[in-house]
């Protein structure tokens, strides 16, 4: 990432884009993050991952508080949820590099694809 | 209640499962509340948010240690990134849920096909630097 003020304004486009995103639909910062980082602010994949959290935290924060006094969030529904994804996120992160996470990627993405047409048409 | 409590847990267990390996378990999680659990949309949005939290501080406090992020310039990134995120999370509030859900459903689609093809659009790009370098020789 450099000084110009091109490169400043892809910058801002990518930070503005990602933050509408993450909290217009309350996550996926990342999926909008890391491609904008690697092909618009030209960074290596590894510090791409690194840096995005860097930018999504804050974004997170912000807008979880935001739902969080608009009254959005369900405690009963919501600290189960919290228990489990911390969990399977310390498991995720140990199983990273140990597994192929290409054939994974795959059924996720057909799930997603599924879930999303769901929600779009019924 | 009991059950449903445990049935959360490995749903969201599922859902940190991808989110650790880097693939956005907030794109499992949303749906799956939202369909098997009857969470309305902005609410399923909301424990997502949240749930995203812990993990994200440890995972960028190990990254940081690594001097895996890129800070130089970075608050260009993260400055309108607040603002707009400040502006979605209201307008997210403010439309119907209906609708909410439609469109969220449109950025899964999209998501997904972007996961699916993402290969072979990166080797689009590579292949057109490919022939710009030769090009230039």
């Amino acid at each position: 990432m450099g000084d110009s003020v091109k490169e400043k304004a892809y910058m801002a486009i990518t930070g503005a884009l990602t933050g509408l995103a993450n909290g217009f639909f309350g996550g996926g910062g990342g999926m909008v993050v890391v491609p904008l980082m690697i092909y618009l602010l030209k960074m290596k994949t590894k510090s791409a991952h690194a840096t995005a959290l860097a930018v999504i935290l804050p974004i997170t924060l912000i807008s979880a508080l935001v739902y969080f006094f608009s009254g959005k969030f369900d405690f009963k529904i919501g600290v189960p949820s919290l228990v489990g994804v911390v969990g399977g996120g310390i498991l995720g992160a140990w199983l990273l590099g140990k597994l192929s996470a290409n054939w994974l990627t795959k059924i996720f993405s057909l799930v997603m694809l599924i879930a999303g047409v769901k929600a779009l048409v019924l | 209640m009991i059950v449903k409590m445990v049935l959360l847990a490995v749903c969201g267990f599922s859902a940190g499962v991808l989110g650790g390996m880097g693939m956005g378990g907030g794109a499992l999680l949303i749906p799956a509340l939202t369909i098997f659990f009857g969470v309305d949309q902005i609410g399923a949005q909301a424990v997502n948010l949240v749930a995203f939290i812990p993990m994200a501080v440890v995972s960028l406090i190990i990254h940081l240690k690594n001097k895996r992020v890129k800070t130089q310039g970075l608050l260009w990134v993260i400055l309108p990134a607040l603002f707009c995120s400040l502006s979605g999370s209201f307008f997210a509030l403010s439309i119907s849920g209906t609708l909410l859900k439609r469109l969220f459903g449109a950025f899964l689609v999209i998501l997904a096909l972007f996961q699916l093809f993402g290969n072979k659009i990166e080797e689009f790009f590579q292949n057109k630097k490919v022939n710009n370098h030769s090009q230039k020789i």
